[in-house]
């Protein structure tokens, strides 16, 4: 029987390039997973990505779709949603495009709080530019760039997203594929910026430099790694170490959001013309 | 049977993700790297292969007590 789901997936361009295994596959699932959740409208709802492997998915997603330009998603999303406040606008960025060159337009976005639902593939790599170290590259491991492994402390995007203001911040993987389209489910529901990572594998560049082996046991690794935030609230800091890492949501609030102030500005300058 | 199992060829590209979290060693790759079932008969369609496989390529339905793969799609 086939799935409702394939509905939100440009049919002729399937199947898409990503490598045997790679994890965007799963996190692009998800995503149209939470959005049938939702029920946000196909005509109603844009996705803008940026520029890697993960920002391929928008290509392969049957909504009015933007690829734009390295790192700059964030920006082209927060021009949308200004010009037409009733769409429903989705990022979709990599650790790359979203905290190295798009670094600035990430905190920003948070800072002014724009109404949009931002998914991070985090792979932990360049996987598109063939394995150089991205600034989520975690301590130690390898990179074409860290053939010794990485001696640069890694970014924790959700932590940053949350300094910064974002007012919805949640973790998940690809092996925790239904708690993932919750994550990005609820993102949708928040009225400002909604900030979900998402584990990826990437068997083809970090996997391969790291050891990690083959693509399901990239995922087993998720599966042993991760722990749900309640839980992890509840570990002693002796068992925080190693590889271990929470997921879940980790932080909501209301806030105004960007395009509600800046109503209230044309509002004050003497409305638009409308 | 108790399972219908879909496999969308065209899409499969052999990564073995399916093979690695189906608790029944109901697939396997064939010669040219792509999914095959090899012991349909004993798929308890847990659903593992199609919620973790990356390119939507193999879909499960369950089957009630002897129905047919069009019975249940109804
Ligand atoms: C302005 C600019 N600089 C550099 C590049 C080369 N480039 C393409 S993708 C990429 C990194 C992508 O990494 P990430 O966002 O983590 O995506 P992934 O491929 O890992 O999904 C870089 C540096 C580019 N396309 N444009
Ligand atoms: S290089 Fe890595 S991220 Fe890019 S498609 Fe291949 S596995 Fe996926
Ligand atoms: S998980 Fe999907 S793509 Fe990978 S071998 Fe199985 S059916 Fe093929
Ligand atoms: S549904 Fe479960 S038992 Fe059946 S083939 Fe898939 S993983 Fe194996
Ligand atoms: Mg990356």
């Amino acid at each position: 029987m086939e799935r409702s789901y394939e509905k939100y997936f440009r049919q002729n361009r399937l199947p898409h390039l990503w490598c045997p295994g790679c994890g965007n596959g799963i996190a692009m699932k998800a995503i149209v997973q939470a959005i049938e959740k939702k029920g946000l409208s196909q005509d109603n709802t844009v996705i803008v990505s940026g520029i890697g492997c993960s920002s391929r998915a928008s290509g392969y997603m049957d909504f009015d779709t933007l690829h734009t330009a390295h790192g700059r998603a964030i920006p082209f999303a927060t021009g949308i949603k200004l010009a037409n406040p009733d769409l429903n606008v989705v990022v979709i960025t990599g650790d790359g495009d979203c905290t190295a060159i798009g670094g600035n337009h990430f905190i920003h976005g948070c800072r002014r709080n724009v109404d949009l639902t931002v998914v991070l593939f985090n792979n932990k790599i360049y996987g598109m530019t063939g394995g150089q170290a991205s600034p989520m590259t975690p301590l130690g491991k390898k990179a074409t760039t860290a053939p010794y492994g990485s001696i640069d402390r890694p970014f924790d995007a959700c932590k940053l997203a949350i300094a910064a203001g974002a007012t919805y911040v949640a973790r998940s993987t690809a092996y925790h594929e239904q708690h993932l389209v919750d994550m990005i489910a609820n993102g949708f529901d928040n009225k400002g910026f909604s900030f979900i990572e998402a584990l990826v594998q990437c068997p083809t560049a970090y996997g391969r430099k790291n050891k990690m082996g083959s693509p399901a046991n990239m995922l087993k690794w998720m599966r042993d790694n991760a722990v749900m935030q309640a839980a992890w609230e509840k570990l002693p800091d002796d068992k925080k170490q190693g590889e271990k890492f929470p997921i879940g949501l980790f932080y909501s609030a209301t806030a105004t959001d960007y395009t509600t102030a800046y109503d209230a500005v044309i509002e004050r300058a003497g409305g638009a013309g409308k | 049977m108790k399972s219908d199992i879909t496999i969308k060829m065209a899409r499969c590209k052999g990564c073995g993700i399916c093979v690695a979290f189906c608790p029944r060693e109901v697939l396997a790759l064939d010669e040219l790297g792509k999914v095959k079932v090899v012991n349909g008969e004993a798929c308890i369609a847990c659903g593992q292969c199609e919620l973790r496989c990356p390119d939507y390529a193999i879909f499960v339905d369950k089957l009630s007590d002897g129905g047919t793969a069009k019975e249940a799609a109804q």
